[in-house]
């Protein structure tokens, strides 16, 4: 069985360590924040000027100014700290955010990562995933195994316009997990979800990958 | 010295307007967006605008209301699309685009107002942003160089300011307001209370007075793009008994 939306953002969650500092992408991403483990201090950065982001007001707590990056009106923590959008993006860009969980078009063996722009579609533009993936420590992907046609989107090279190259660091799809080499020699499978077989993974997935489970 | 302080928006923006003018303007979303100089801007008829800004409004509200009007030729910005009417001008090649990365962009104005005319970042390398500009190795990384941006008006969105143009933002309404305070040839600025000197703590000023030209007390709608609530347990627990 592929994982839920809800598995993925527990699996990712996995990659969390106490102390973090952490951005989180639109969609599955955002639902990390759901299954931080007990006793873990976990800071979130909204990249439009907000370090440590609270939960969703109560209806009597919604206050225009105090929204994150997908513009959802938040809440802030005793420890949240404001700042402006280039002191942001100098955290980000300057590598002193730990960890951005993101989702992803495409993802190819080398680590590049197109999640941005679709030809001949209307481009909303990158927001500030080119800074979250040129600049954070650790990039992870969480997405989809394959797209609504049913292809791939674990590839040997990406197709669509790169949001950037080499900086996927992991890879957590619907159907496993797979880690992208630090020396660039291609992708490692680590883990499956429940159910799934090598056989399966292996007719789904266009990237070459060794199996090391 | 004069008064940095006008009646209104109308007349804080006189003899500041011309056609084919570069305009920053504040907010990320409809969060911190100078209204009161949004709406009178668009009142002065300027056409050919430049707006720098990281997103276009929403339909016939913030920088909406000038696309509208057709006032603005090209948008420089990181993210777009809330706005049908964007939509239908950018796809028919009546309005210029111009993506930047948000932190990019954040930077390239920080850039411009600091008198810096260019910068080397990673963000972008080996995409389509870093096409046609220059690239340059440090410690063995490669770096694209980008350009400072100055305007010839900024309009900003603050949440107080003393009678002298001392500024202070409110929680995530600051975002690129106060980069874009410093970038604009002219800068005007739109606060919700104009206090006395001395009544703000000098080391909690974001935006020191120089940068400040000219300013006003609007009045603020403050629409919001995505309320998100969630339920205390006991109204969950109320809905629960209802059905």
């Amino acid at each position: 069985m592929p994982w839920t939306r809800d598995q993925l953002a527990e699996r990712a969650a996995k990659e969390l360590k106490d102390g973090f500092y952490v951005n989180l992408g639109i969609g599955i991403p955002t639902l990390v924040a759901n299954h931080i483990p007990q006793g873990m201090t976990v800071t979130f950065q909204s990249e439009n000027g907000m370090l440590g982001m609270g939960p969703f007001p109560y209806e009597d707590e919604v206050d225009p100014d105090l929204i994150n990056a997908g513009k959802q009106t938040i809440t802030e923590l005793p420890e949240t700290a404001y700042f402006s959008s280039s002191d942001s993006f100098a955290m980000i860009r300057g590598g002193h955010i730990d960890l951005t969980i993101l989702g992803a078009m495409e993802v190819a063996e080398n680590g590049d990562i197109a999640n941005w722009m679709i030809p001949g579609k209307l481009v909303k533009g990158m927001g500030g995933a080119m800074d979250l993936v040129a600049g954070v420590k650790k990039v992870v992907v969480v997405m989809e195994h394959a797209n609504k046609h049913g292809e791939s989107k674990v590839l040997k090279a990406c197709t669509l316009p790169l949001t950037g190259t080499q900086v996927v660091s992991l890879i957590i799809s619907t159907l496993g997990v797979f880690e992208v080499k630090s020396d660039g020699s291609g992708l490692r499978l680590i883990e499956l979800a429940p159910d799934v077989t090598l056989e399966e993974i292996a007719a789904k997935t266009e990237a070459a990958y060794e199996v090391a489970i | 010295m004069a008064s940095k302080i006008y009646p209104d928006a109308k007349s804080a923006l006189e003899g500041l307007t011309f056609d084919g003018m570069t305009v920053m303007a504040g907010g990320f979303g409809l969060c911190g967006i100078p209204e009161n100089l949004i709406a009178a801007l668009r009142d002065t008829g300027t056409t050919g605008i430049t707006a720098i800004s990281n997103n276009a409004g929403v339909d016939g509200f913030g920088l909406g209301a000038l696309l509208n009007t057709r006032q603005i030729k090209k948008m420089i910005s990181s993210y777009v699309g809330e706005n049908k009417e964007f939509e239908r001008q950018y796809l028919s090649g009546e309005l210029e685009l111009e993506f930047n990365p948000q932190g990019t962009l954040a930077e390239r104005i920080r850039a411009g107002g600091a008198g810096i005319p260019g910068f080397y970042t990673a963000t972008g390398v080996g995409t389509l942003v870093a096409e046609g500009k220059e690239l340059k190795e440090f410690n063995g990384k490669t770096y694209v160089l980008e350009t400072g941006l100055v305007a010839d008006l900024s309009i900003v969105k603050a949440w107080k300011a003393d009678e002298r143009g001392n500024l202070v933002f409110r929680k995530t309404a600051r975002n690129f307001n106060p980069m874009m305070a410093t970038a604009g040839k002219v800068c005007v600025v739109e606060v919700e209370e104009i206090v006395p000197v001395g009544s703000l703590d000098p080391d909690s000023i974001h935006t020191p007075g120089v940068y400040v030209d000219r300013m006003i007390k609007g009045t603020f709608e403050k629409r919001i793009e995505q309320r998100t609530v969630r339920q205390r347990a006991s109204e969950t627990a109320a809905a629960g008994t209802e059905n």
